[in-house]
Formats: structure tokens, C-alpha cells, sequence
């Protein structure tokens, strides 16, 4: 873990580990998002909200080089990351979770992390085959590390555990696990708590709190769970229709107007001023609980975010 | 290297030369009689079978797409390996030199061509790609009709006869280890990661296209190495022999046995290419007790009879003695071991 702090500490503060100018992209006719501008300080936590189909994943997508932007650019460390494919982008330090669980389920939650590390190992076919001191030590190398990130979100009496088995709250932490193992400067968590119990959402929290301290990894949430976002996040951006409408503080996105006004509607808008977060918290849940956007990953497996969701409420 | 690694390799090495030997006494003391060579025949049969079997494994059980035209990379292999033996025919190397160059050069030349299909064809995935590999193997077999160089349709005979079945256990054995050990690495799990899920994959930072062109090559050269086994066997071939049934033959045996399990590739190949010839007398039934057979694994273990359990000799021995103090793990040559078990079956 020695030299991943000792990377970390040569980024001067001033560089932004992310910076996304003037990023868009259009489908067709469709701008799905347009004008992302966002910085990420080191050790920043910053929230991305806003309700079903604004456009959260997809900037998820354009920052993971699933998709190419069509504007704009994004710096990973002051370079430049764009049109890079989504492995390349993993390499320079942006890792993600899914908001559909997405693990290696028929493999062990040991060889889930250990794949992640895969770039980092450096042995040959060659040295598998002869079953050379090199690959011994590095498998043996690989296989301490990777029990260490799963020390820390818990997991590590379960390394032997077929991934599918695992509850669904330890399946989220898997994730995060493995997302860690690919070394990353950049963790984008999409929706780590859809789902989860208020217990489970907790452990999350301080996990999340707990690899920033360590590691001084920043972080982009996108969450649903709003009293989550406002607990934790130190910034926060909203978008609607793929357009930035607010960015601030917790505090003042709350009391923002054109907020509520995308949550709920002109109507709402006075009633829900007089109220506090609590509010927010409930429509937030029902947000999360519908969530069968027009987003690309669920429309591939939108039975499994349903299917996967029930078993904890 | 750990210590119950090192033990599980020599039990397993043991292993190898135990059955070598069982073969050896059996085919030599002439039990059967005038049968011997018949016997020796669906042995050999039956290793190059596994050879193509396992490597189509590769590509079903390990990395998840399903191949419908694994006969064609065989066809190119046991095609260049036939013309390169016929081309340095009269220059004086010995036999097994010989083979082994011929098994080179199949394997070879069907990894090019596994290179050269994969790079494009590995952009489809599914249903998509499995129609591919049956385009593939029908224009090769197309190819190999009107090439003069092949006999141009007719039947492609005095081919050296090269492939002693002693030779053929042991490349067999080679192979099988070679693609047991590859599996069992970084490379097998990062594989059987695409095959689970390729969107998180390359979110964990792995290049899948390199991956999945890379054990489509392996593949491909195994199957071209089985083919060069297959040429030197026969002698004589003729292209429309390596036809669609051949390929699905070879899938049917992959998913019987087990998708992902390389013991159940062995005995699977093992058993359906020694069924038919122990089947000869009743050869009116033979296909309906095939499809039977099918049928009933298909209900009763729609996993394939072994799903994606491996036989390991040294787990085996320490359930029979009980000893204690060695790791489990046995490596390697598991699956070397687990084809003699297979061989042995057939015999």
C-alpha cells in the first residue's frame, strides 16, 4: 500500500484529479447530457443527483469511456482521458461500481479482486506454464493484497465464497473491493446503496469514509438515497435532462428551488421549502425503488436491479 | 514452488506413466490378439478427439462463446501439416522429429487462422458469433475443395503415417496440461472473468478484446495440432469430412461432459468417440442410443455431467490414505492425470 500513498502524494493539491470541461454527448438528435463541468479535488467526496433519467449514469459512461464524448473533455490528473476504451481509462485511475450489480458471480470473492489486480501482474504465459518462482510469488503476492482491500470492507471470511452467494449488501462491498483492487485515484459509486437496509447503508458510509482516509482516493457518488448524499457528500452537483442545474454545498442544494422543482414539480415546491431533508429522504427512496430509467446498463438487466432490491425490505 | 504443489506434480507425473504403462502392457503382450491394432485405432481416436474437445473448452466452458466451427481450424491444421510432411517427404529426417514438426506446423497455421478470424469475428458475441464460426468452417472447407494443393475435392492420400499412438499419449498428455496450467493462472481467471461478465471486466482494467483473440488463438492451435494428429492418423483425408456434424460433434462432447471442466472434456471425447465403435454391432441403433444418451444428460444434468468439477489424483489418493499435512490444489497434471482416467475407460 506503501508506494499507491507515495503515487498519490507527487499530484500537486492545485491539479484536480478530475476535471470534466464542457463534456457532452448527443444521441441522434438527443443531447443526453450537456456542458458537464465538474472538478474533483483529492479525497473530495462529491454527489451527483438527480431524478430518474437526467443523465447520471451516462455521464458515469462518458467518464468510464463507454462512451466518447461528442464535447468537451475530461482530465484524469491534468491528462488529457478522452476517447480513451474503458480498460485504458481503468489503468489511469477511474474505477466504478454498477448500479446493477455487476460481479464475476460464478468465481470466488478472493478471484473477483484478483482479477481487478490482473493489470498490475506481470508474469508471462511462459512463467504459468513452467510454474516459475515469479509466478508463484506474485499469485502469492496478489493474493495478500487483495486480503487486505477485502479486510476492509469486511469480506475477508468470506474469500473462499462463491461471489453469487454472498448477500446483497456484501455483494455492494465485493464491488468496492474490486473496484480498489484496479489501484484507482477515481472511485465513481453508482447508486452503492440502492437497496440496502439503513444498517447496511452505515457500514457503507464508513467504508467509503474509511478507503478515503486510507488510500486518499477521491470519490463521485450517485445516489438516490438523498439523506445518504446530503449526510455525506461535501459537494454536491445536480443535473435534469442532461443540463447542470445546481451545484453547491448539502446545504444549499436543500433549499434550492430549481432542485425541487425538478424533483417535484412547480407545485411542490412551496410545501417542500418549509420541510427539511427527512422529506427528501422519502422521495428519494421511491426514486430508487422505480429507477427503470432509460439508462443503458439496466435496460440490458432491468429484471436483476428489481429482483435484487426486494430481498432486504 | 510450495511444497504441496511439488507433491501434487510428481503424484500426478507418476500418474501419467502409470497409465502410459498400463497401456503399454496391454497393446504389447497382445491380449487382444489380432484386435490389438483395431484397439489402438479408437485410442488414438480418442486422444486426438480430447485434444480437440478440451481446447474447444477453452472457447465454451472457459470463455464462455460457443464456437460451431471448431472442425475448420482442425481442417487447416491436418491440411498444412499433410502438405509440409508430403513437401520434405524424401529429406531424410527421422520419424519423430518429423512429427512433432508436422504437429508444430498444424498447430501453426491453424493459430493464424484462429488470429485472423478471431480479430474481427470476436466483435460479436453469442448467437452471433457462433454463426460466424459456421461460416468459417464451411468457407475453409470450400477452400480445401478447389485448392489443387489439397487434392482439389478428391481424397488427400499417402500422407506419411506418423501418428504412433504412444507419440499421440503423449502429446495428448502435453496438451491438456499445457491448457490446464494456462487456466490456472492470471490469464484462465481473467477469461473466465469475460465469460462472467464483460462490462465489468473491462471496468476492472482488462483489454477483452486481447483476451478473448488470445484464447481463440490457443484454441485454434490446439485444434490444428489435433488435426496434424488426425492427418497422420488417417493417411488419407477429404475436406468434407471436417463438416458442420464433425464441429457440433465436438460441442455436444463439450457440454455433455461439463462446460468448464476440463476432466469432463477428457472423458466426455473419450466416451462419445469409443460409444460408436462399441456400438458397431448394433450400428441401426447406434444414433438413436446417441441422442438417447444426449437427451437424458441434457434433463438430468443440464450442467454437463461434471458441471465444472476437475478429478484430481492427489485429493483421490489422500481420500484413500487419509494423509494428512498436504494441501489440496493439486495442480497441473490433475488434468493429465484425468485423461488417463478417461483413456482408460475406453479401452
Amino acid at each position: 500500500m506503501t508506494e499507491k500513498k507515495a503515487v498519490s502524494a507527487e499530484v500537486p493539491k492545485e491539479t484536480p484529479v478530475l476535471k470534466a470541461v464542457h463534456l457532452g454527448i448527443s444521441f441522434g438528435g438527443l443531447k443526453a447530457v450537456d456542458d458537464f463541468n465538474m472538478e474533483i479535488g483529492r479525497s473530495e467526496l462529491v454527489g451527483l443527483i438527480g431524478p430518474n433519467g437526467a443523465g447520471k449514469t451516462t455521464v458515469f459512461n462518458l467518464l468510464t469511456g463507454v462512451y466518447k464524448p461528442t464535447e468537451g473533455a475530461f482530465y484524469l490528473n491534468g491528462k488529457k482521458m478522452n476517447g480513451r476504451k474503458t480498460y485504458q481509462v481503468v489503468e489511469e485511475g477511474i474505477a466504478r461500481t454498477f448500479q446493477n450489480i455487476r460481479l464475476f458471480k460464478k468465481m470466488t470473492v478472493l478471484e473477483n479482486v484478483k482479477v481487478a489486480m490482473n493489470k498490475d501482474m506481470h508474469y508471462s504465459p511462459l512463467a504459468s506454464i513452467f510454474r516459475t518462482n515469479s509466478f508463484w510469488r506474485e499469485e502469492h503476492d496478489t493474493d495478500e493484497r487483495a486480503m487486505e482491500l477485502l479486510d476492509i470492507v469486511g469480506l475477508g471470511d468470506k474469500k473462499d465464497a462463491m461471489a453469487m452467494n454472498l448477500p446483497y449488501g456484501q455483494q455492494r462491498k465485493l464491488e468496492i473491493a474490486r473496484a480498489l483492487g484496479t489501484n484507482m485515484r477515481l472511485l465513481l459509486l453508482d447508486e452503492p446503496a440502492a437497496g440496502m437496509n439503513p444498517v447496511e447503508t452505515d457500514e457503507l458510509l464508513d467504508i467509503i469514509n474509511n478507503i478515503r482516509r486510507t488510500f486518499g482516493i477521491s470519490v463521485l457518488l450517485i445516489e438516490h438515497d438523498m439523506s445518504l448524499v446530503m449526510r455525506v457528500c461535501e459537494r454536491i452537483q445536480v443535473i435534469d435532462y442532461g443540463v447542470t442545474i445546481a451545484k453547491g454545498t448539502p446545504e444549499e442544494i436543500a433549499h434550492n428551488p430549481r432542485v425541487i422543482e425538478a424533483y417535484l414539480g412547480k407545485q411542490a415546491e412551496k410545501e417542500v421549502l418549509n420541510m427539511k431533508d427527512a422529506s427528501g429522504h422519502v422521495i428519494g427512496e421511491e426514486g430508487s425503488a422505480a429507477a427503470a430509467d432509460a439508462e443503458p446498463d439496466k435496460a440490458e438487466k432491468p429484471d436483476e436491479t428489481a429482483g435484487a432490491g426486494t430481498p432486504n425490505r | 514452488m510450495p511444497k504441496s504443489a511439488k507433491v501434487s506434480s510428481l503424484i500426478n507425473l507418476i500418474g501419467v506413466f502409470a497409465l502410459y504403462f498400463l497401456f503399454l502392457a496391454i497393446f504389447e503382450s497382445g491380449i487382444f490378439g489380432a484386435k490389438t491394432d483395431y484397439f489402438k485405432g479408437i485410442a488414438t481416436t480418442a486422444c486426438y478427439t480430447i485434444i480437440m474437445v478440451t481446447s474447444l473448452n477453452l472457447l465454451v466452458g472457459i470463455m464462455g462463446e460457443f464456437s460451431l466451427g471448431h472442425a475448420g481450424f482442425m481442417s487447416v491444421g491436418a491440411y498444412a501439416s499433410a502438405v509440409f510432411t508430403n513437401a520434405i517427404a524424401n529429406s531424410g529426417i527421422p520419424d519423430f522429429p518429423m512429427f512433432l514438426l508436422a504437429l508444430l506446423v498444424g498447430g501453426a497455421a491453424a493459430a493464424l487462422t484462429g488470429f485472423l478470424v478471431g480479430v474481427p469475428a470476436l466483435k460479436l458475441r453469442g448467437d452471433y458469433l457462433c454463426i460466424v464460426t459456421v461460416a468459417f468452417a464451411e468457407i475453409i472447407r470450400v477452400c480445401f475443395t478447389n485448392f489443387k494443393i489439397t487434392g482439389g475435392g478428391r481424397t488427400m492420400s499417402g500422407i506419411a503415417k506418423l501418428s504412433d499412438f504412444y507419440w499421440v499419449y503423449w502429446v495428448t498428455v502435453v496438451c491438456v496440461t499445457l491448457m490446464f496450467l494456462l487456466i490456472r493462472s492470471r490469464f484462465g481467471r481473467t477469461v473466465r472473468a469475460i465469460r462472467e461478465d464483460y462490462i465489468a471486466a473491462e471496468a476492472s482494467g482488462v483489454n477483452v478484446t486481447f483476451y478473448k483473440v488470445a484464447t481463440f488463438t490457443i484454441s485454434a492451435f490446439f485444434a490444428g495440432v489435433a488435426g496434424a494428429i488426425y492427418a497422420h492418423y488417417m493417411t488419407a483425408m477429404i475436406p468434407t469430412s471436417f463438416n458442420f456434424a464433425y464441429s457440433a460433434e465436438f460441442l455436444t462432447e463439450v457440454i455433455i461432459g461439463g462446460a468448464g471442466s476440463m476432466t469432463g472434456s477428457i472423458i466426455g471425447a473419450t466416451f462419445l468417440s469409443a460409444l460408436p465403435e462399441a456400438m458397431r454391432t448394433f450400428a441401426r441403433y447406434r444414433m438413436l442410443a446417441y441422442s438417447i444418451v444426449l437427451v437424458i444428460v441434457m434433463i438430468f444434468r443440464p450442467g454437463g455431467i461434471f458441471g465444472t468439477w476437475e478429478f484430481s489424483l492427489t485429493r483421490l489418493l489422500k481420500k484413500i490414505f487419509r494423509v494428512k499435512g498436504t494441501a489440496p490444489g493439486g495442480k497441473g497434471a490433475d488434468a493429465a492425470k484425468a485423461g488417463k482416467t478417461g483413456k482408460g475407460a475406453s479401452v
